[in-house]
């Protein structure tokens, strides 16, 4: 166990599986001799050469739509988005060919490709350069969708996804680049999608979150306890399809009370879909309605005034955790 | 042949007007590029060493491959209007010697991918009349289980990828099978084929610059049947021929014509041996004609006139000049042709009776084929609900 960034974990998770396994290739902008433009694959060209590591021209349609045809072939690309806002331009090659292939050819065909690089508002980069598509990635049959938060989830996850057979979509958060935390070593540790984790056990509300939510959520429940003696638990569901549903029942079931957070639009966001799975699989284990704070309904604000109440901050999540205890 | 664009230009264009450079005109097509623009009376294609190579029976065996997707397609126009085949039917009847003399010369490392017009690739690769139609039928026998339907046919196992609904949108496909194959040490090519439509989409150019800036063995193959849907070439591409949009990129083009079966091996030959010897890409243009509506529910009456496809089909019939080169040839007998049309009927009728027999999926079989995971429970290695509704 030692104690790295985020970003370093994912660089050992890429270096781990590059070394694992000679069909894995990272590609993408500025990810070889740029070093990344966050810096993730620092170090990768050296060690991998640029056969492994590659340079593209900034053309997403056509180097998503390249991996996709290469890992029908049997490759397992890694796609470096340098912000998941660019996948827009290339959403006939993810959306209709990663995620239907398989399905359109009875099952002949397998894309085992990720699509990975930061989701995230909050940087002060406007609109064009904030976008959190984890809602409308989880929303197409065939795709996986995972959003670590923590170091240790970062390495753990980014190893599974490579190694998984199916289209992954893999949300980083730049935010978070930086963040240290322990991270366990060797190239046996992995995460399995789809599987949530309490970060803190509590009785008296579950803070159900994804992403930088979650940090949110460690510091609102920390609130709730030295000031308010509530016990809070916190569920960070790590992937958004497959979905942790068992976890997320069972911790409302214990609270009775559920404060979903996210940084994702709100409108036919992930947590409507959790909202929905909460009334219907614990309905009478409810003792208050479900509370639910997401990104503000708007385009992401350049400004920092006004970007800084666009997310959810801590004192909106507490207002809305005090809303219902 | 009043209004078909796109089969008026195979001659040099001219010159851009005003174009100078140092005050004198400037003629803009080279040496080269006058070369790789064909004309009809130049050459004999049938003389090409890649058409002497072939067997009196390799002859006989294109022409059988023509006649049965012709037979197969017009089979299940029948169908469709009988109501048995749902959704779109975009015939590929009239441009058979462009995927089948493509098809026809290619080793064990090539590959073919194509778009929505994918009945005669798949029957060139070697797919069976009677998987093709049970998907056009949406049987569960079909070659996608029916979930395909007509315009996503695949079969890895022929190295055929498919059948991509989306115009332009198999062309990075397209590239990253070229990539893995140069990536697998193979001395192989992706033969990418697309309609003139095609050549309008972003995607397109992203791939040709990514194919030469690489070195990627993907040949581009622009079937030209005149019109993006209803919208005549004329109408829809500046510049011309739409090959020539490969030398921004430095990529070898040509131009050639689709009636000619000798004509596309010829062309597509040179092609995949640049890509075998060179691992470099090629543009090609193939011009076609298609006697069909886009898809057969489509009015075909608004944008061309029936003098213009009873020309084409009086004059440049794929099927009957290649019948005629192989008589010529004494290749072939009339008695003989008459057997390959007759039995490429009976396949064709058999290929129906299968699909109408066979069952419908089960609303149950909705759910296979999305994930590997699903479909290999056993080896699951995620956690989790991966389904959020089901029959």
């Amino acid at each position: 166990m030692s104690i790295i960034s985020y970003r370093d974990a994912l660089n050992q998770g890429l270096a781990e599986e590059l070394q694992r396994d000679s069909n894995v290739v990272l590609m993408g902008e500025e990810v070889a001799q740029f070093k990344g433009s966050y810096k993730v694959s620092e170090g990768l060209l050296e060690k991998f050469g640029p056969s492994r590591i590659i340079d593209t021209p900034i053309s997403e349609a056509a180097f998503s739509g390249l991996a996709v045809g290469a890992s029908m072939m049997g490759m397992r690309p890694v796609v470096e988005f340098m912000f998941w806002s660019f996948c827009y331009v290339a959403f006939d090659q993810i959306f209709n060919n990663a995620a239907n292939v398989r399905y359109m050819s009875g099952g002949l065909i397998n894309v085992p490709v990720v699509f990975r690089g930061p989701a995230n508002g909050g940087t002060n980069v406007g609109a064009t350069h904030s976008h959190t598509p984890e809602n409308f990635a989880a929303n197409t049959p065939g795709m996986k969708v995972v959003c670590p938060a923590t170091p240790a989830d970062a390495k753990g996850l980014i190893k599974s996804s490579i190694r998984d057979n199916d289209p992954v979509c893999f949300m980083e958060n730049t935010i978070l680049y930086n963040l240290k935390d322990e991270v366990p070593e060797g190239e046996d540790f992995i995460i399995p999608l789809g599987k949530a984790k309490i970060v803190t056990e509590g009785n008296d509300i579950s803070i159900i979150a994804h992403g930088k939510a979650v940090h949110t959520a460690i510091e609102v429940a920390e609130e709730l306890s030295d000031k308010h003696n509530v016990s809070a638990e916190i569920l960070d569901l790590r992937s958004i399809r497959p979905l942790d549903q068992e976890a997320i029942i069972a911790s409302v079931k214990k609270t009775n009370r559920a404060l979903l957070v996210e940084e994702n639009k709100p409108f036919c966001g992930v947590d409507a879909q959790i909202c929905f799975l909460i009334q219907d699989q614990a309905f009478d284990y409810l003792d208050a309605p479900i509370a639910r704070v997401s990104a503000v309904d708007a385009p992401q604000a350049y400004s920092k005034s006004l970007e800084s109440v666009q997310l959810p901050g801590r004192e909106k999540v507490l207002k809305a955790a005090l809303n219902i205890l | 042949m009043e209004g078909l664009h796109h089969d008026t230009n195979l001659e040099p264009t001219t010159a851009i007007p005003d174009a100078k450079l140092d005050g004198k005109e400037d003629n803009i097509i080279d040496e080269q590029e006058s070369d790789l623009i064909p004309t009809d009376k130049d050459v004999d294609f049938a003389l090409l060493p890649v058409n002497q190579d072939l067997s009196d029976n390799d002859k006989i065996d294109l022409y059988d491959q023509m006649v049965r997707i012709r037979r197969f397609e017009e089979r299940s126009l029948r169908a469709y209007q009988q109501g048995k085949i749902g959704g779109f039917l975009h015939l590929y009847i009239g441009q058979e010697a462009v995927a089948v003399g493509s098809v026809s010369v290619l080793g064990k490392d090539d590959h073919v991918i194509t778009a929505y017009r994918d009945h005669g690739h798949a029957i060139a690769v070697g797919m069976n009349m009677d998987e093709c139609m049970a998907e056009l039928y949406g049987k569960k026998t079909g070659c996608s289980k029916g979930k395909g339907g007509s315009m996503h046919f695949f079969a890895p196992d022929k190295n055929f990828w498919g059948g991509h609904g989306i115009v332009g949108g198999q062309t990075p496909l397209g590239l990253g099978i070229a990539y893995a194959l140069k990536n697998f040490n193979k001395q192989g090519s992706c033969l990418c084929f697309m309609g003139d439509g095609a050549t309008n989409q972003g995607p397109f150019y992203e791939s040709l610059n990514l194919a030469a800036l690489w070195e990627l063995p993907v040949i581009y193959i622009i079937e030209n049947n005149g019109y993006s849907m209803g919208t005549a070439e004329g109408r829809h591409s500046a510049g011309d021929p739409l090959a020539r949009r490969g030398e921004s990129f430095d990529i070898s083009w040509k131009v050639a014509h689709g009636h000619d079966l000798y004509e596309v091996r010829s062309v597509v030959q040179e092609a995949v041996e640049r890509a075998h010897q060179e691992c470099k890409p090629t543009v090609l243009e193939i011009i076609t004609y298609r006697y069909r509506g886009h898809s057969v529910a489509d009015p075909d009456q608004t944008y061309r006139t029936k003098e213009e496809i009873e020309e084409y089909k009086t004059n440049k019939d794929p099927l009957n000049l290649f019948k005629r080169k192989l008589i010529e040839e004494n290749v072939l007998s009339e008695e003989r042709a008459l057997e390959i049309d007759k039995s490429a009927k009976d396949e064709a009728n058999a290929s129906a009776e299968f699909a109408s027999e066979s069952p419908f999926p089960d609303a149950d079989e909705l759910m296979d084929d999305i994930y590997w995971e699903t479909d290999n429970p056993e080896k699951r290695s995620s956690e989790g609900r991966i389904f959020f509704e089901v029959p």
